[in-house]
């Protein structure tokens, strides 16, 4: 018996990898060839995707990309011996993108069958919770704050205060809440995560509930993730059915269950109140901060809410202890980072490593410059709330503060790389026709600044008053930026101002411009 | 997906019940219509505002707030294109123009048969393959003038 494994993550499915599996499934039927197919996560390498690997007595063997059609050809060449050709990849955990990276969190994913409880246990899954059944809350929450962990859903704030927070807050019933509305444009690390491990977002919510006396939990899933929806859903089905959820987590004392709630197409809702008031029933318009979520969430209630990331974090803090994740990092930004490189670069995928890489380690050695060949202008970081950073700032190590003090931040850890072919003022305009579309309409500066910056930014296109036009968007850009409620309308400005600082000469009088070329 | 089913308020009635011990059974009750009938109506508006003591209005505010919810009925097939950063990065706006015109209509229209309603959609999480696009909940990346082509004739069947 042969195993074959096929990834299921989206990006794999999304280039044909359910039509291999069909087509490879009726391969071995026809010639009687005892296979076995297994469904996994993805490697991260999704340049490679579909990436289809074989188990050998050398170890499993990678092929890719494999295009749907070429499996037969494949198998005749001999893919189930391992045997070379031109997708032959190697063994996967071999290859440079994967040796030299830190996976602590994303370290089953691509190898285990993500709905497989006995291949999570095999892989030290539910460590984190044992350990954490036998520590208590306070003993949980001290690892959590010692491992320095901060929230991975953009704003860095300390876990383990969050946590420490609703653990104290009086009442009977809390809430913890997996964020997984990922809406940043060039991220996927929460749903490759859900996607290749499931498991390891349900023990991170299930130790989060046992450390606050949460016993409820919610996912809550944005709906242009079909795949991690299904995915999630039969997990928590799994694992209630074997004991890790219900009335007695793992034998113990403590009760916890959870379910996925599904987004609706609404990028503010990854913003914590407005996705509390989704979560409720309601439109998704952002709270007033205070009330915290911490003190009163949802339905009233104390509730965590926390990233996937931050989350699946925790069952490695736990199991390790929080001195062993605190050891990776550089200056306030400890642990690691689940890197996304995506847009226009060679080798797109996720890199998980520790903080602290430059800029241009990240897309020129790792993503190993544009897929186009051409020369990268500009990067853009933490999605579209993030600002455009030019060369010159590749010196940068990917570190909360470092990007802070570039006038950048990192965010979910989104990187999108652009060629020379980029027009900074169209990205600009971009940036505020998305704040416009998305914005919940609560507050003045962000609901008629985007449209305002987006008209006055269609004037400088047209070439008219073009320098009073720039000074009108840097003025509506201030007024966003101090005025607005939450990040959207606040951070919009990021990207547009850094587009003007960075790249200027794009937003000259046309004739100018084609002077210049 | 894709054939969507008549509203029928018996039907309807009994999806609300099913749900409505959930605790926040609106939006799961709204995703249930939006996916049996291709949208939600003013009759099941009213409907749902009955099932849970809602306003009307209140369920019309949510109805009108998210882009996955449809007040009128949208076409046999529903292409969503992404028009996020990554994408963009990897020739998405060619792309995008070449759907446009492939379909003859513009994004937020509907063919005039009624076959496909073209969406703009930002991000599918499928960034280190742009660019992408969903068809009726099946993922699509890498879009090439082929595989482009290749949705088209599967929309117009
Ligand atoms: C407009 C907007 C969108 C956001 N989208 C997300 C998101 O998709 N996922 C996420 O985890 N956090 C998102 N956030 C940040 C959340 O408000 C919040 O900080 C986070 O969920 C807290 O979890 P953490 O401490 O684990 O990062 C968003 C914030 C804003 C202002
Ligand atoms: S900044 Fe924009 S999205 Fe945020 S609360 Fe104000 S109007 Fe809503
Ligand atoms: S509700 Fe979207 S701007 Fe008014
Ligand atoms: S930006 Fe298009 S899939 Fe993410």
């Amino acid at each position: 018996m042969t195993r074959v494994f096929i990834p299921l993550d989206s990006f794999a499915v999304a280039c044909g990898a359910d039509e291999i599996a069909d087509d490879l499934t009726r391969i071995a039927a026809e010639r009687k060839l005892e296979i076995e197919i297994v469904r996994t996560g993805s490697r991260g390498m999704a340049w490679l995707e579909p990436l289809v690997e074989v188990e050998t007595p050398n170890g499993r063997i990678g092929y890719g990309p494999v295009e749907p059609g070429e499996v037969e050809a494949l198998v005749k060449a001999g893919l189930l011996d391992g045997a070379e050709h031109e997708k032959h990849i190697g063994r996967p955990d071999e290859h440079p993108f994967i040796k030299a990276q830190t996976r602590l969190v994303f370290r089953r994913c691509g190898i285990t069958d993500p709905l497989s409880l006995g291949d999570y246990r095999a892989h030290d899954g539910l460590k984190g919770l044992e350990r954490a059944i036998a520590l208590g809350p306070a003993g949980i929450i001290a690892e959590v704050t010692e491992s320095g962990l901060r929230g991975r859903g953009g704003a860095g704030f300390p876990t383990g205060i969050k946590w420490k927070t609703v653990a104290d807050a009086p009442g009977a019933k809390k809430y913890i809440v997996a964020n997984a509305d990922e809406g940043d444009s060039g991220t996927f690390a929460d749903r490759m995560i859900m996607e290749g491990d499931p498991f390891a977002l349900i023990e991170g919510m299930a130790i989060a509930g046992v450390a606050t006396g949460a016993d409820k939990g919610f996912v809550y899933l944005r709906s242009e993730y079909p795949q991690a929806i299904r995915i999630m859903q039969a997990a928590i089905e799994a694992a209630r059915k074997e004991g890790v959820l219900g009335a007695t987590v793992l034998g113990s004392a403590h009760a916890f269950d959870m379910e996925v709630r599904v987004g609706a197409g609404a990028y503010v809702c990854g913003e914590e109140t407005s996705l509390l008031e989704s979560l409720e029933g309601k439109r998704g318009q952002v709270r007033a901060k205070p009330p915290l979520p911490a003190h009163q969430g949802l339905f009233g209630k104390p509730t965590v809410i926390n990233n996937v990331i931050s989350l699946v974090s925790v069952p490695f803090i736990l199991a390790e202890g929080g001195a062993a994740y605190k050891e990776f990092g550089v200056g306030r930004s400890r642990g690691t980072i689940p890197l996304q490189i995506a847009g226009n670069v060679k080798h797109s995928g996720l890199y998980e490593t520790a903080f602290g890489l430059t800029l241009g380690e990240i897309v020129d050695q790792i993503g190993g410059g544009t897929r186009s060949g051409r020369p990268v202008r500009a990067v853009q970081v933490g999605g579209p709330l993030g600002a455009y950073f030019p060369r010159a700032l590749f010196d940068t190590p990917f570190d909360y503060e470092a990007f802070a003090a570039k006038g950048g931040l990192i965010g979910h850890a989104g990187i999108v790389v652009f060629d020379d072919t980029v027009d900074m003022l169209k990205q600009a305009h971009f940036a505020f026709e998305f704040c416009a579309v998305e914005s919940c309409g609560k507050c003045t500066p962000c609901r008629v600044g985007a449209v305002r910056g987006r008209e006055t930014l269609e004037k400088v296109m047209a070439g008219e008053r073009v320098e009073a036009s720039l000074t009108l968007v840097e003025d509506l850009c201030n007024t966003m930026k101090f005025g607005s409620l939450c990040a959207l309308g606040g951070f919009t400005p990021y990207p547009v101002m850094s587009a003007l600082e960075h790249f200027r000469e794009d937003f000259e009088p046309a004739p100018m411009r084609e002077a210049a070329e | 997906m894709g054939y969507a089913h008549a509203f029928d308020p018996e039907d309807a009635a009994a999806i609300i019940d099913e749900l409505k011990h959930l605790e926040g059974p609106l939006l799961p009750i709204l995703h249930a219509f939006q996916a049996r009938y291709g949208h939600v109506s003013e009759a099941a508006i009213q409907l749902i505002a009955g099932g849970l003591n809602l306003s009307r209005a209140e369920v019309y505010g949510v109805v009108s707030f998210y882009h996955d919810f449809h007040e009128a009925p949208h076409g046999r097939h529903v292409l969503k294109v992404c028009r996020a950063e990554s994408c963009q990065a990897a020739g998405g706006d060619a792309i995008a123009a070449s759907i446009e015109d492939a379909l003859g209509i513009k994004f937020g229209e509907t063919s005039s048969d009624g076959q496909v309603t073209l969406e703009a959609v930002y991000c599918l999480g499928l960034c280190a393959a742009s660019p992408s696009a969903m068809l009726d909940g099946r993922l699509v990346a890498r879009l090439t003038e082929a595989k482009v082509s290749a949705l088209v004739e599967e929309v117009r069947l």
